[in-house]
């Protein structure tokens, strides 16, 4: 018993810094991928090829004053950056990245939790994310921030039903809501293939669901002066930060485990699989963010509800046919 | 059919985008490259000499007045038979640009009758105090004739 408290304990901490890290290097990774898209150099300065960079960055964070505007709802302020990074790091209690390892003659899963209702706890704390980014927008006592934060809501919710909607085709295909079963039912064909809509769909709402352009509206740069986390700096604006990055892995290794088959694929090598398959969902999305402008608020909800919505329920019945009969 | 037709623009702009991330950046890294510039692009200001080594400057102002940003300061005097600095009547005593509020214009070596003023190529004029930007006559008189790049011989 002690063991096992003690094991998730280790794979817990290890998982968080991993997670930090990794979040770090996105930035890193995003600036120079942007910089060679756009013919620029991108960040070389600080040690080899740039490499330091993320490190100097999180000094300069972690130095600043820590500034609290006058007229903030204070426990609120301050309670939002926690709730955004907790829900961001909560989803990797239940993806599973590798099958199970011996080490040291204990058998160790590479999963934190494997909860039989997997899909559905995704689910639940992917939209509770948008608690962060509403709080703080509602607490920073300034309009930008409070637009953004309704913005955020608006499109959370809005693009949480397709994004539900094509998760329940997967659950329907693998018969099954536990993530690891799911993983093993795309050992002889990935559901990308059977459900190419779903994941079409997915891949689009997962844009939504963790701000980034062309859906970054909460945090409109140029119309909200960078919306909900305006008045949050330091290491609270770092939190922010390093929540939206580890939502990004977030969404990658659910799309990665839902529909690219986890950890499998050729040879004895599960977790890089797994990382190759986020890396290239990382990509993707920093490709996207160099490639696509905003769009408009009334474009954004009317795509979401006049458009995937009703393509992602048509997509849930055909697939429920086709199980079925 | 139009929908299609704005999916498909997407999927171009994306690879667009993706082809320009092979292309070799424009940029460069400053202090360790440099650019070279065009042979007129105008940089720091030089006060040119003839080849006989007298200044150009006859300090007639013009390029003080033609300033749209006020940048120069000429302080004229007469030359004596004794102590010729110019080959006109009177030289610049002191002549001062202030490198901050100077913009280039290059409207002063438009003005200049003698051709005594004229931009050179180097733009990297940095201080850590404002002082040291207002560079004196010193400063930008040419050490020897040609110095700045500027024939000698030439007349205008």
């Amino acid at each position: 018993m002690l063991a096992d408290i003690i094991e998730v304990l280790i794979k817990g901490i290890v998982l968080v810094l991993i997670l930090m890290g990794a979040a770090a290097y996105m930035t890193f990774a995003e600036r120079v991928i942007m910089a060679r898209m756009q013919l620029r150099l991108g960040p070389n300065r600080v040690g080899p090829l740039g490499l330091l960079q993320p490190i100097a960055d999180g000094i300069k964070l972690l130095t600043k004053e820590s500034f609290q505007p006058a007229g903030v709802d204070i426990f609120t302020y301050w309670l939002a950056p926690c709730i955004s990074l907790f829900t961001a790091l909560f989803a990797f209690v239940l993806i599973p990245i590798g099958g199970t390892v011996e080490l040291w003659g204990r058998p160790i899963r590479l999963q934190i939790a494997n909860v039989d209702s997997g899909i559905v706890f995704l689910l639940a704390f992917s939209s509770l994310a948008v608690y962060g980014v509403v709080l703080s927008g509602w607490a920073s006592n300034n309009r930008y921030s409070l637009l953004g934060g309704l913005r955020g809501t608006a499109q959370l919710i809005s693009y949480e039903i397709p994004m539900g909607l094509s998760l329940l085709t997967i659950a329907l295909a693998a018969g099954t809501l536990n993530l690891e079963k799911i993983v093993d039912a795309q050992k002889a064909s990935w559901f990308v293939w059977s459900n190419p809509v779903s994941f079409i769909i997915y891949v689009i709402t997962a844009f939504a669901e963790t701000n980034r352009a062309p859906f970054d509206l909460p945090e409109a740069e140029q119309e909200l002066t960078a919306g909900y986390h305006t008045e949050y700096g330091g290491m609270k604006f770092a939190m922010f930060f390093i929540a939206e990055y580890v939502n990004i892995l977030a969404v990658s290794a659910i799309a990665t485990t839902l529909f690219l088959g986890g950890w499998h694929g050729p040879g004895n090598i599960p977790v890089v699989w797994f990382l190759l398959k986020i890396a290239l969902f990382v990509f993707f999305f920093i490709w996207v963010r160099a490639t696509l402008a905003r769009f408009r608020y009334d474009q954004l909800m009317s795509f979401g509800w006049k458009v995937l919505t009703p393509i992602a329920t048509l997509n849930l019945i055909l697939t429920a046919y086709f199980i079925l009969v | 059919m139009k929908t299609i037709k704005q999916v498909f623009a997407y999927l171009k702009g994306l690879w667009i985008v993706l082809k320009y991330s092979f292309k070799r950046p424009i940029t460069i890294r400053y202090p360790e490259e440099k650019r070279i510039l065009p042979q007129r692009s105008r940089g720091r200001h030089y006060l040119t000499k003839w080849e006989d080594g007298a200044e150009r400057c006859v300090g007639c102002e013009l390029c003080a007045i033609v300033c749209p940003s006020q940048a120069i300061y000429v302080k004229p005097a007469e030359n004596t038979p004794e102590e010729m600095h110019s080959h006109g009547e009177r030289y610049a005593a002191d002549f001062q640009i202030n490198m901050l509020r100077c913009i280039f214009c290059g409207y002063c070596e438009e003005a200049c009758p003698t051709g005594a003023i004229v931009l050179g190529n180097d733009f990297n004029l940095v201080s850590d105090n404002r002082q040291s930007l207002i560079y004196t006559k010193d400063m930008l008189t040419e050490k020897t004739p040609g110095d700045s790049g500027r024939d000698p011989k030439r007349e205008i």
